[in-house]
């Protein structure tokens, strides 16, 4: 049968295969033949092997025929953010630093998905080291928007978003540290969720900030994204702050969420909706939304989240601050880029970090070694812990009030390519996303609405307590079964 | 001029773990070079430690068995500093809350230069845990660096600057040593880089109170190495503050084939090193239980060992001090002591015999062939007189050189000493009747010569007469 990769989720192909109506062959050569189509303009992949994922294909029809599947999954592409290690697959975190940097071993993550037989389809395009909010830090190339390709499609995981609403594959894993799952995913109107932290383990995950960084499914809808974190959550002896799973299917919870939101007590930040702060399609966006919510029962209640105005400085303090530890490994000593022209190890050091590293990363590495520095440590590191422990109780008092909380993703629509140049520009735009990693908490990004004039989607976000997924993934449910647009599909 | 001398050590120990500190590469020593190397302790990207409890459980025993206080929570940080042998160019350590803090060190009784030291604690500031570098090895044109010590854990141990001279120095090191090596923490060997130290020292004038300008030695390869040293750098320092001069603060290398130190480098700017908590791991809780748990674990220590052994084996407090200088010997003494009813007897073969011979064939008592269930046996039957002392030492060379059982080798060679009367009769009978120049003798007074007839009695018999039979004989006979 013809498969329509256009809206195929992962439940319904898992369903096609199941009944035998398309073998994974068929489905994955399909998206090969998109890919081939349609990446030239996207640029959303930056390595890909066709050969590799045909025999993956291959052998996984020759286990569905014997009845030897891996479980309802088995066959099923999906790709990773080119941070997340893949066993002889290059990892370069879409940096010359790492060019060609092979992983010697799987992600817990990657283990996890090929036990269920899932197929590694591609690597995606990324801001360097994740450092960014557009996808166009990437030292290969900028990714476009699928819905305007003179728009950027987020970051830092704008690849995977890209790839995703692209149909280039039916779903991705992103990280997010200060928004980079959810904000792409906003930006390309797909789903993006940010789990709980140590829901997921980091273990084969480079890490950019250790404390903030979360792997998150990027998927078509919220029944995709739930289906990837039951396979991917759960405590790793690999990875010493990752969490034990409780006893429940994130899939199931989403499938029998119902239509009503009835009970539901949804808070909505005073901080967050200042007049002016917002662009006016985001707070239009945000506006119908609270109508929808209250006329699917949930109870509307304003929350007051103190902090939130420090979030932005303490986030850029911690989470540069662990950077320049995290990226102080890549040296030009036992792998990566290493300067051809240095006359001692000093300069060796000097010249194959400066080579191999991009503005965006240095501006980081150094404010993050500068925050550490003796005599600034405790007025900047320090500080900003004092702040997050602050932010972390707004949160807390917040979710007495409510279940969850109603905020946009991004004050504005997907910038125009080229045209965020300041920095500082770039790192306001993370405010509504950055107090959840801080947080620890989680976190949804849900396709809302269409910029008519613009052509992109606008997502907004529910914001859970610490393992509070249940409740916001059956939240987000209902919200998209019931949003004006039924589906968020580019042309293309 | 007068001056005191402050010291204080920065010692390092290899913990003795089947694991490295943060991934399950085995923290073995001699392999080939990266060997014993993963992901994790290469610092690939994307990796993450997860702690060696093993090696967390050890740091507290050596916390408790030196008086540390060990507090509820403790955390991990990083330590930034780019070298090649650091693989992720930070250091997983402990800053402000190790395993440990505070604890002491006894030292007492005779230095080892021989002069009594005055009975003291030494106190320790703290004892945290770390990840160990990789080793640089440098040749002309290059460098190696092999990464199977990256990651193998490794204790810190700070002392007080109260260490006043080479003796306490040494001293207050070879105690440490021995907690270690009786709590099975490391076998801080020196040699094989297993225990490593650093020497703060300076000189001031008695009697002041700030201190003077601190000398940091390095390049100590062993104890004796150390108390050279330091009496060196004592010596140097005095020699330029009498005559006048200034000194620099400096970190001076010591060549111990030559005797002296060198000058490695004078003081840089402070390094900067950035500590934060490491945010791959969680801080560890310990509550009042799990260390009241781990106390009942606890080995005897040295010193409380020797006490035991003067109390219940009867042994002199050198003979105890000698055989609780080392951990291993001390359990080989203690398993045989309990199966004999002559322990000092075989306290006595361990020092003389056993030692002499560990120490001529440059072995270990780890790699003795005589089992301390059979040293027990031959000095049974040395102290119930199957066999003589003499024939003992026979038996226990071939023991030594076999690791045969005694009674096998005292069967198989036709050994045992003989008590029964009528041989002895015999050999007796003989020797009198062919010597009766010394019978005259003995008859005349010379009782003394009664040893001459022994003698001729334990030839005939080819040492297996009891001599204590045949003299008593002898006596009977001659005085008849
Ligand atoms: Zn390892």
């Amino acid at each position: 049968m013809n498969i329509d990769l256009k809206t195929l989720t992962i439940s319904e192909a898992s369903e096609l295969l199941a009944s035998g109506k398309i073998s994974s062959v068929q489905l994955c050569s399909d998206y090969i033949e998109r890919i081939e189509k349609i990446e030239p303009e996207i640029k959303a992949f930056v390595y890909f092997d066709k050969e590799s994922v045909l025999k993956s294909a291959e052998e996984s029809d020759i286990r569905r025929k014997k009845g030897e599947h891996f479980g309802s999954f088995d066959g099923i592409p999906v790709s990773v953010k080119d941070l997340i290690c893949v066993k002889d697959q290059p990892c370069t975190c879409g940096s010359k630093m790492l060019k060609d940097v092979h992983s010697p071993y799987d992600a817990t993550v990657v283990t996890r998905l090929k036990e269920k037989g899932f197929i590694i389809f591609g690597r995606n395009n990324m801001d360097e080291f994740a450092m960014g909010s557009t996808c166009e830090n990437s030292s290969y190339y900028p990714t476009k928007n699928p819905w305007n390709l003179n728009r950027v499609p987020g970051g830092s995981s704008g690849g995977s978003a890209a790839a995703v609403a692209a149909s280039e594959v039916p779903a991705s894993l992103g990280s997010d540290t200060g928004g980079s799952v959810r904000q792409p995913a906003a930006f390309c109107g797909v789903v993006g969720l940010k789990p709980t932290y140590g829901r997921v383990s980091r273990y084969g995950l480079v890490a950019y900030a250790s404390s903030l960084d979360q792997i998150g499914p990027i998927a078509k809808d919220v029944h995709d994204a739930a289906i990837l974190l039951d396979m991917i959550s759960g405590k790793d002896h690999l990875d010493s702050t990752s969490l034990d799973k409780e006893d429940v299917c994130f899939a199931d919870v989403v499938k029998s969420a119902g239509n009503s939101l009835k009970g539901m007590k949804i808070g909505m930040p005073k901080e967050y909706y200042i007049e002016g702060a917002l662009d006016e399609s985001v707070f239009a966006d945000i506006k119908q939304t609270e109508k929808l919510f209250k006329e699917l029962g949930a109870e509307i209640v304003e929350v007051s989240l103190p902090h939130s105005k420090y979030a932005l400085a303490s986030y850029y303090i911690i989470a540069t601050a662990e950077a320049s530890a995290n990226l102080a490994r890549f040296d030009g000593i036992r792998y990566g880029h290493r300067s051809q022209d240095s006359n001692n190890l000093h300069e060796l050091y000097l010249n194959s970090r400066k080579e191999g590293f991009g503005a965006e990363v240095k501006r980081r590495i150094l404010l993050g070694t500068f925050v550490l520095s003796s005599g600034y440590h405790d007025a900047y590191y320090l500080k900003a812990q004092k702040v997050r422990t602050l932010i972390r109780e707004d949160f807390n008092n917040a979710f007495k009030k409510c279940d969850l909380i109603l905020s946009p993703i991004s004050p504005c629509p997907p910038f125009e390519a080229g045209t965020l140049l300041d920095p500082l520009q770039m790192y306001l735009a993370d405010i509504y996303t950055i107090s959840v990693n801080l947080a620890g908490i989680c976190g949804i990004s849900v396709p809302s609405d269409i910029v008519k004039n613009l052509n992109v989607p606008l997502g907004i976000q529910l914001i859970g307590p610490a393992m509070g997924e249940s409740k916001l993934l059956k939240a987000a449910k209902v919200f998209e079964d019931n949003r004006t647009i039924r589906k968020f599909v580019p042309n293309l | 001029m007068k001056y005191d001398v402050v010291i204080g050590l920065e010692v390092h120990v290899q913990i003795k773990t089947k694991s490295k500190m943060f991934c399950s590469c085995p923290a073995s020593f001699g392999e080939e070079p990266n060997t014993s190397i993963c992901p994790v302790c290469t610092g690939y990207p994307g990796v993450m430690p997860v702690p060696n409890y093993e090696a967390i459980k050890k740091t507290i025993i050596a916390g408790i068995m030196c008086g540390c206080e060990i507090p509820e929570l403790s955390k991990f940080d990083r330590k930034s500093y780019f070298y090649p042998d650091m693989p992720k160019n930070y250091q997983i350590t402990q800053y402000d809350l190790p395993f440990c803090q505070r604890g002491e060190i006894h030292i007492f009784g005779k230095g080892f230069s021989g002069n009594m030291m005055e009975e003291k604690y030494i106190h320790m500031t703290r004892i945290h845990l770390e990840e160990d570098v990789a080793k640089s090895v440098h040749f002309s044109t290059f460098s190696g660096i092999d990464y199977n010590r990256a990651g193998v854990p490794l204790m810190e141990i700070v002392s007080e600057p109260e260490i006043s001279s080479a003796d306490e120095a040494y001293a207050y090191l070879t105690t440490l040593k021995q907690i270690m090596q009786y709590a099975g923490i490391s076998d801080c060997d020196m040699e094989k880089g297993q225990m490593r130290c650093d020497v703060n020292i300076s000189l001031k004038p008695s009697g002041q109170i700030e201190f003077g300008t601190k000398i940091e030695l390095k390049n100590l390869n062993s104890f004796r190495a150390i108390h050279r040293a330091i009496n060196s750098e004592i010596e140097r320092q005095q020699d330029i503050l009498l005559s006048g001069g200034k000194l620099q603060q400096e970190t001076r290398g010591w060549n111990d084939d030559r005797m002296t130190s060198y000058l490695m480098r004078v003081k840089e700017s402070a390094h900067d090193y950035r500590y934060f908590p490491e945010p791959d791991l969680t801080p560890i809780c310990f509550s009042k239980e799990d260390i009241e748990n781990l106390k009942k674990e606890l080995p005897e220590l040295p010193e409380i060992k020797a006490k035991r052994f003067v109390s219940d084996y009867g042994l002199t407090e050198y003979d105890a001090a000698v055989i609780t200088s080392e951990k291993n010997l001390a359990d080989y003494f203690d398993d045989g002591a309990k199966k004999t009813s002559a322990p000092k007897i075989l306290a006595n073969w361990v020092i003389s015999e056993l030692l002499r011979e560990l120490s001529n064939a440059n072995i270990s008592i780890n790699e003795v062939k005589i089992s301390s269930d059979d040293m027990a046996k031959l000095v049974n039957m040395i102290s119930i007189n199957t066999i003589s002392g003499k024939i003992g030492k026979t038996v226990f060379a071939e023991m030594f050189e076999t690791g045969k059982a005694p009674e096998e080798i005292v069967r198989e060679k036709g050994l045992v000493q003989v008590s029964d009367e009528p041989e002895i009769e015999s050999f007796v009978a003989k020797s009198i009747q062919e010597n009766p120049m010394q019978v005259e003798q003995y008859k005349t007074g010379k009782t003394a010569v009664i040893q001459y007839f022994v003698g001729q009695v334990m030839k005939l018999s080819k040492g297996k007469a009891n001599p204590q039979a045949v003299q008593k004989m002898l006596k009977s006979k001659l005085d008849a």
